[in-house]
């Protein structure tokens, strides 16, 4: 099968091109290093049936950060039949490097000069056919955003893939990685040729938001008054179609599975109803608000604010050791730890990069979201639950800049912070909806493997022996909370509570579900029995644990994975539970001092 | 003759000389630092934070001490 790769600067579209030749959905985002690893999707070009390779994107071929690393890694192994460079057309005059040194692969090449809808409004023309000549390979203009120019790029794409006769070695393509290229004068000339750019460039809209969003003053404020805007939108759009769905799960439980099931011996009737799907049930009561959740990030992560908070933040970073892009990374965290870990292979320098990859498990990810929601709709009352919810927020930034603080010796670097500034863009509905669809489906990937299981056992746990009421003391759950009670009664949390922690620890989606479990309840009888077991002083204390402690084990996973370090994995750990469990404490036994 | 930390915002310069080694060097390269390049000062963070700078049609922010490497011209 023939193999096509596609090549080019951060942030040019290369992932959204992907998306639309391969229907597949790749993470796409207006932030340079959204993409930090190789995808690979079936494509039918120019007759036949080719592998299309989404890589991260690279400023030139010698770069070391670990995201170019993989795209040397990929061309210094992998024959490849045809590179489709991908580059922003309005950015041509300084993007043009790139093509000219994968020129010098001598690898069969189409460039692909992107974005022609942004440089068409700017006034920038290009004469295709010059550039070709002179380039001594295929040109042609597109919008893999829009999609026009699709056809005709993957035409001429087929064109050349179809002739060509033999290509270079992967191992000489490897020792061309490290020639060092004489271009500036060549880009000059082709430039010179073949581009017309109009005297005044900037994008004016790009400008007067800016002027305000990057305000000296106003700035910070107003990222943090955005901040809680979008979550109060996020709460008060999310709440009734949380309830609703709580509502037709529990008619769908009472009208449809209690009748059929109710022939089955008790145990099974129990495990199935009480044990799997009160626990999924209500998990998945929360899936409308976590898909309006990531619906709002894509956009986010589509404006282009992201450098913007990068900018307003670097200062403050700076002094904790860390820089604007790990404040990003930390933003990104707020979806899921795991991509935002993935995305510090942006950074050069490894201290830096583990310094913030120590803080982003930090970062109240959407997993322990449900998990606050879920507390909060229980103990407070609804006008509370904003001010609680933003006041989470803020304590996993105080963690997190803690935490970087205490580190930052141990972390030294002097990696410059560079960052372009890409205007700002709006998603198209197809890829909001692409991308919440994609959290639909990793919800649900998720809640068949951790979930399930995780329920199951919790089940069993609370109902064995059979012969003591179930979650009582006297059963498997009971006594395992016991054990833990030394140190989990000076931050109150008790038996039940505590048994949903341990399961928390593969991922906090099995929290809430395990409460149902443990309290054989659902919707509003379970948060009522919460309610009475405990205040609202011991749900806080529960909550900032939960913030605090580790997040899932993928995080765990990827934290070794990137690090290729299992001391730093378990320093990860160690440090999370022990910051855990002080400010818990700290929390908790204030509150009593002070008489709540 | 000054360096790119001494504009005020609104000023512009031509690049005459950058100092950095080679990885940041490229690094600059590539997002459009060339000798001879006109370069604008669009603003600062407050509290000595980030510069934001723009070269063509690219926006790029970066931190006084980088900016301090970058030779230039005034216009
Ligand atoms: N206006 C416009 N925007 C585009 C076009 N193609 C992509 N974009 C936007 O450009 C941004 C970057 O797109 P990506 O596909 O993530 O870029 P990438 O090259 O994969 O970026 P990295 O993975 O970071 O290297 C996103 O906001 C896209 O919506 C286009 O043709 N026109
Ligand atoms: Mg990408």
């Amino acid at each position: 099968m023939k193999r096509i790769a596609l090549l080019g600067m951060p942030n040019t579209g290369k992932s959204t091109l992907f998306n639309r030749l391969s229907g597949a959905s790749a993470r796409v985002g207006n932030w340079p290093g959204i993409t930090v690893d190789l995808m690979s999707a079936k494509v039918l070009i120019g007759g036949h049936i080719a592998e299309l390779i989404d890589l991260p994107g690279l400023y030139d071929l010698h770069g070391f950060s670990d995201d170019e690393q993989v795209v040397r890694h990929f061309l210094s192994n992998h024959a490849v039949d045809l590179v489709l460079i991908v580059l922003n057309s309005s950015q041509i005059d300084r993007q043009l490097s790139l093509a000219l040194q994968i020129k010098q692969l001598g690898l069969p090449t189409v460039l692909l000069l992107n974005m022609q809808d942004e440089a068409k409004r700017s006034g920038i023309t290009i004469d295709t056919q010059a550039m070709a000549s002179q380039l001594g390979f295929p040109v042609a203009t597109m919008s893999a955003k829009y999609g026009d120019g699709c056809p005709q790029a993957l035409q001429l794409a087929g064109q050349v893939l179809n002739n060509v006769a033999v290509i270079p070695a992967p191992s000489d393509v490897s020792k061309l990685l490290e020639l060092d290229s004489q271009i500036e004068q060549t880009m000059h000339d082709i430039v010179k040729h073949s581009v017309q750019m109009p005297i005044k460039l900037n994008d004016e809209t790009t400008d007067k938001i800016d002027r305000v969003l990057l305000h000296p003053w106003l700035g910070l404020p107003l990222f943090f008054l955005a901040m809680f805007l979008l979550f109060q939108f996020i709460f008060t759009a999310g709440k009734p179609l949380q309830d609703g769905m709580a509502w037709a799960l529990e008619l769908f439980r009472t009208e449809a599975l209690e009748p059929l099931l109710i022939s089955l011996p008790s145990w099974l009737n129990g495990l199935l109803l009480d044990g799997i799907y009160n626990g999924i049930g209500t998990v998945a009561a929360f899936v409308p608000i976590i898909v309006l959740f990531f619906l709002v990030m894509s956009m986010v992560e589509d404006s282009g604010y992201l450098s913007r908070a990068a900018f307003l933040m670097d200062t403050l970073m700076a002094k904790m050791g860390l820089d604007g892009r790990g404040f990003v990374m930390v933003l990104m965290g707020f979806g899921c730890n795991v991509p935002a870990l993935m995305g510090t292979r942006v950074m050069r320098s490894r201290p830096m990069r583990l310094l913030t990859m120590l803080v982003i498990p930090l970062s109240l990810c959407s997993a322990r979201l449900q998990v606050f929601l879920f507390m909060i709709a229980t103990l407070f009352v609804a006008s509370q639950a904003a001010y609680i919810m933003f006041a989470l927020y803020m304590v996993s930034f105080f963690t997190i800049f803690l935490t970087a603080i205490l580190f930052k010796h141990q972390y030294k670097s002097t990696e410059p912070f560079i960052l372009e500034l890409p205007p700002y863009r709006f998603p198209t509905p197809r890829q909001i909806w692409l991308r919440g669809w994609q959290e639909v489906k990793h919800f649900l990937k998720r809640a068949s493997k951790f979930i399930v299981i995780g329920v199951v056992l919790v089940w069993v746990l609370t109902h064995y022996p059979t012969d003591v009421a179930p979650a009582s003391a006297a059963t498997i759950a009971g006594q395992i909370g016991q054990i833990f009670a030394p140190v989990l009664d000076p931050i109150g949390i008790d038996t039940q509570l505590a048994i949903a922690l341990i399961f928390g620890f593969v991922a906090k989606e099995i929290v809430v579900g395990s409460l149902a479990v443990i309290y054989g309840l659902q919707g509003d009888a379970l948060s009522h029995q919460i309610a009475m077991n405990i205040d609202w002083v011991q749900g806080m204390s529960f909550m900032l644990f939960t913030l605090i402690y580790t997040p899932c084990l993928s995080t765990i996973a990827t934290m070794k994975s990137e690090s290729k370090s299992s001391l730093f994995m378990w320093l990860s750990i160690v440090w999370s539970l022990a910051l855990a469990w002080v400010i818990s404490f700290i929390f908790y036994q204030g509150a009593r001092a002070l008489g709540f | 003759m000054t360096v790119l930390s001494n504009l005020m915002p609104g000023q512009y310069g031509t690049i005459q000389a950058i100092h950095a080694e080679q990885a940041l060097y490229q690094r600059l390269n590539a997002l459009g630092f060339r000798i001879g390049k006109k370069i604008a000062l669009i603003r600062r963070a407050s509290f000595n934070g980030p510069l934001h700078v723009r070269i063509g049609a690219t926006d790029i922010i970066l931190r006084e001490i980088e900016a301090q490497r970058i030779q230039l011209n005034l216009v």
